[in-house]
């Protein structure tokens, strides 16, 4: 095979105490689309870290760049070489325009000490021009969406000789139509001999654009396999290294009644009429493109922005639901889709972050809080939903995504609601952690709560909820039950919806 | 022109024109070049402040101890200059070094501690202001030089008015017009005044891009002390003596300006051009109350009811457009 633009061979590091890459060898050839996969904590990001100079691997490890062997590789060596990173948080100034945010760093690297405003919108200009896309330079880029910025962020790169772009989860928010639009501009790269690198989780993406794909685990290269040969359930099973039961969740026989009748419910610009059941022992899937209303149904069952018309029936009886007060007293719970800042206070340890809710149950006679209460509970549920932490009081932002969406789930869990809904439940989680939290879901099913589990991952629902419903421009366009049909079947409804 | 609706200095410039209709036409004596010239005077010392903090504010951090900072400077150099001699020129130079000195303290602190710097200005605040308290033993300073004086009176516009009293422009806006200038350059023309700016946006950005996060720390709070310095030196040019506790306990009044002009406490965001306007809204109010002969308790009232609408009004639009934003297309 021809020489490789990046080779890495016998690449290991350490970090007090923690094998973080094992003995890895790695390689990308000129111009083409490679994908790094693995779970937290496979290595992923300390390889790209070692990519981009910002971490230097420890001795024994040889980087080849474009033919060229360095012994001491540094930011500064990855910059000259043409290598580009492109980091989940994008790394831009929203408060600053396109056309600066483009080319700022440019500027930065000459050593200008002023500002050629003419030449910041030529620079801006012409790294657009490479990947012919348009973006509005004049705008504030807090103020455009999620994917131009994304695509500011890939013309920033551009702005220098760039040979190899690694994007660290691109399509995390991006929703579908928007991922494709951007899988477009990887492959005119590509077609201008521009490498791109992509770390990702989502795994049907992966094969969409890959044509090879490295997979670590622990620390280790599992091998690189041409994308074309790799399944779901196979890549999965590599990067977990273990296989993992795809079971179909058959809820036990149903109540006659339903324990939510949801009739004719409508918010204005959010959704309009709206009508479903839940019964207990169910889990319904609620899928759709992003900003088709399903969050904010949730949110209007939720009682955070109420629904205007229509009726909701609680095990046949009619609820009003005006505030979250009023949700919470009717059972419901609500586990919300950004975790970080609306589920959990981050700071503060997992023990306070779990008894939160039921605070009002935890306090004695005095109307103090009874700390031994406290204690019992927090382990009752860490014992529960086995959640892996060093110790109650340490803070959840030390954990891992699945484990902090353990937590948040203990937390709303504890209320002892009949109703959980779920939005966007295993977002940023990797896959073994995935399934451990899907396992609890469906036992809670099992023990009588009704579920709503909104997702974006078609297999997600599909194997997890007996119904699925998929919803568009704020209306129920489509119900499935998942008994009878395939996966493909929901994908293609919703294909046809964009 | 729709455009100029999402800025908090549109609203800002509006009630400017509607309060200044309001004033002239209780009292035409408001719009006259005379009473311009003479608010332009008695704004400076604010005027300056307001750029340093406007800076500061940008950056992503606060500052509250620049009036400290101004009457430490300003004493120090007047006490030595009462001993010593000097000239104008000796006079700003040496309070603005000062400033600037006290502001490179706060910067370094701020940067090598990691303190917030709300609470790092407000323990130097503390430190300075003691400090002079201490070794001046809160004695004021008069008997001001004559040149010094006579600088201060200096008018470099003379015109009579129609009663025949001469008035003119005084050479004291002109250190605050220096400023502006400054500033503009700096903040738009310059990378450092960009680096201010991504500083205030996206710190992890700003060091990823490759901005020296250390060099603009220290830029911009010693350039807060620079202005403060000068600024010290403008207030005494207008009293003509230096008191120890003349200035301290306004920096509430200073910051509520630029943020009326359109900086965000959260940084990244602020113009110039805003801050010019929040400082004249306040003069204007100031003056106009005079004018209008209301007791000048109702200011502080004034100033607030002001503060709350036109800063609620850009709140308010700015929420119903994200609410605008996150809503779905419904069929």
């Amino acid at each position: 095979m021809a020489q490789p633009f990046l080779s890495m061979k016998n690449i290991s590091k350490r970090y007090a105490g923690v094998q973080a890459l094992d003995r890895v060898d790695f390689e990308v050839a000129y111009g083409e689309i490679h994908c790094l996969v693995g779970e937290n904590g496979s290595g992923k990001s300390t390889l790209i870290k070692i990519i981009s100079g910002a971490v230097q691997p420890d001795p024994g490890g040889i980087i080849e760049i474009d033919g060229e062997r360095f012994h001491d590789y540094h930011s500064i060596d990855a910059i000259r070489k043409g290598i580009e990173v492109i980091y989940q948080d994008l790394s831009l100034f929203p408060n600053l325009s396109v056309a600066e945010n483009i080319a700022l760093s440019e500027i930065l690297a000459a050593g200008d000490r002023f500002v050629n405003w003419r030449a910041v919108h030529e620079i801006a200009r012409r790294a657009m021009a490479r990947i012919g896309v348009r973006l509005p330079l004049d705008e504030l880029v807090g103020e455009i969406s999620i994917a131009d910025q994304q695509l500011v962020a890939i013309c920033r790169a551009l702005t220098r000789d760039v040979r190899l772009v690694i994007m660290d989860e691109p399509t995390a928010s991006l929703t579908h139509r928007e991922v494709e639009a951007l899988f477009g501009v990887v492959r005119d790269l590509q077609s201008k001999g521009i490498a791109t690198l992509f770390v990702s989780h989502k795994l049907n993406e992966v094969f969409q654009i890959a044509e090879r794909v490295t997979v670590l685990r622990d620390g280790r290269n599992i091998g690189c396999f041409p994308a074309q040969e790799l399944n779901d359930r196979k890549l999965t099973e590599l990067m977990t290294g273990k296989q993992l039961e795809y079971s179909h969740y058959v809820p036990v026989k149903l109540p006659e009644q339903p324990l939510l009748e949801v009739q004719h419910l409508s918010l204005r610009g959010n959704f309009r009429d709206i009508t479903f059941q839940l019964h207990a022992g169910e889990i319904l899937g609620i899928t759709g493109l992003l900003g088709s209303g399903r969050t904010e149904l949730a949110l209007a069952l939720f009682g955070v922005n109420p629904a205007q018309s229509g009726e909701i029936r609680i095990n046949g009886r009619p609820a009003r639901i005006r505030s979250v007060q009023d949700a919470v007293r009717l059972g419901i719970g609500y586990v919300p889709e950004n975790r970080l800042t609306q589920g959990l206070v981050s700071q503060q340890s997992v023990s306070r972050n779990i008894v939160l809710t039921i605070l009002e149950r935890l306090i004695n006679r005095l109307r103090l809080i009874d700390h031994r209460a406290v204690r019992d509970t927090v382990k009752r549920w860490i014992d529960q939903l086995s959640i892996r932490v060093p110790s109650p009081e340490a803070p959840v932002q030390t954990l891992s995504g699945g484990n902090q969406q353990r937590v948040v789930l203990a937390k709303w869990i504890a209320i002892q609601p009949r109703i959980l809904i779920l939005d966007g439940p295993t977002i940023g989680i990797d896959v073994a952690a995935k399934s451990a939290i899907h396992n609890i879901i469906r036992d809670l099913a099992r023990r009588g709560l009704g579920i709503m589990m909104i997702s974006d991952e078609i297999p997600e629902v599909y194997h997890n909820c007996n119904r699925v419903l998929v919803m568009h421009k704020g209306r129920i366009v489509a119900e499935f039950d998942t008994a009878h049909i395939s996966e493909e079947d929901i994908q293609q409804c919703i294909n046809q919806l964009s | 022109m729709r455009r100029l609706w999402k800025y908090q200095e549109t609203y800002v410039a509006l009630v400017i024109v509607l309060l200044s209709c309001a004033i002239t036409l209780l009292n035409p004596n408001f719009l006259t070049l005379e009473n311009l010239f003479d608010l332009l005077k008695s704004y400076t010392f604010l005027g300056i402040l307001s750029i340093g903090v406007l800076f500061v504010l940008i950056s992503g951090g606060i500052d509250i101890s620049f009036t400290a900072v101004a009457t430490v400077a300003v004493y120090t150099t007047m006490y030595v200059t009462l001993q010593h001699g000097g000239n104008i020129a000796t006079v700003l130079l040496m309070s603005a070094a000062i400033g600037a000195g006290l502001g490179l303290i706060n910067a370094v602190i701020i940067h090598f501690f990691n303190i917030p710097s709300i609470i790092t200005t407000i323990a130097t605040l503390n430190v300075y202001y003691g400090l002079l308290t201490v070794f001046s033993g809160g004695t004021w300073l008069y008997n001001m030089p004559e040149w010094f004086r006579r600088f201060a009176e200096t008018n470099v516009i003379s015109l009579v008015n129609p009663d025949g009293v001469p008035y003119g422009l005084s050479v004291i806006p002109l250190i605050w017009f220096a400023v502006i200038l400054a500033a503009w350059v700096i903040l738009h023309y310059t990378m450092l005044g960009r680096g201010i700016y991504a500083l205030g946006g996206n710190l992890a950005s700003a060091q990823r891009t490759g901005f020296n996060i250390l060099a603009l720390h220290l830029f911009v709070y010693s350039f807060m002390g620079l202005l403060a310095g000068i600024a010290g030196v403008v207030e005494v040019m207008l009293a003509q003596r230096v008191a120890t506790n003349s200035m301290v306990g306004k920096e509430l009044d200073v910051i509520a300006a630029v943020v009326l002009g359109g900086a965000s406490l959260t940084g990244g965001v602020g113009t110039l051009w805003g801050t010019l306007l929040g400082v004249a809204l306040v003069g204007i109010i100031g003056n106009g109350l005079t004018l209008m002969r209301i007791s000048s308790y109702w200011y502080n009232v004034f100033i607030g009811l002001v503060i709350i609408v036109s800063v609620g009004v850009s709140a308010y639009r700015r929420k119903l457009q994200r609410r605008r934003k996150m809503s779905v297309e419904v069929e």
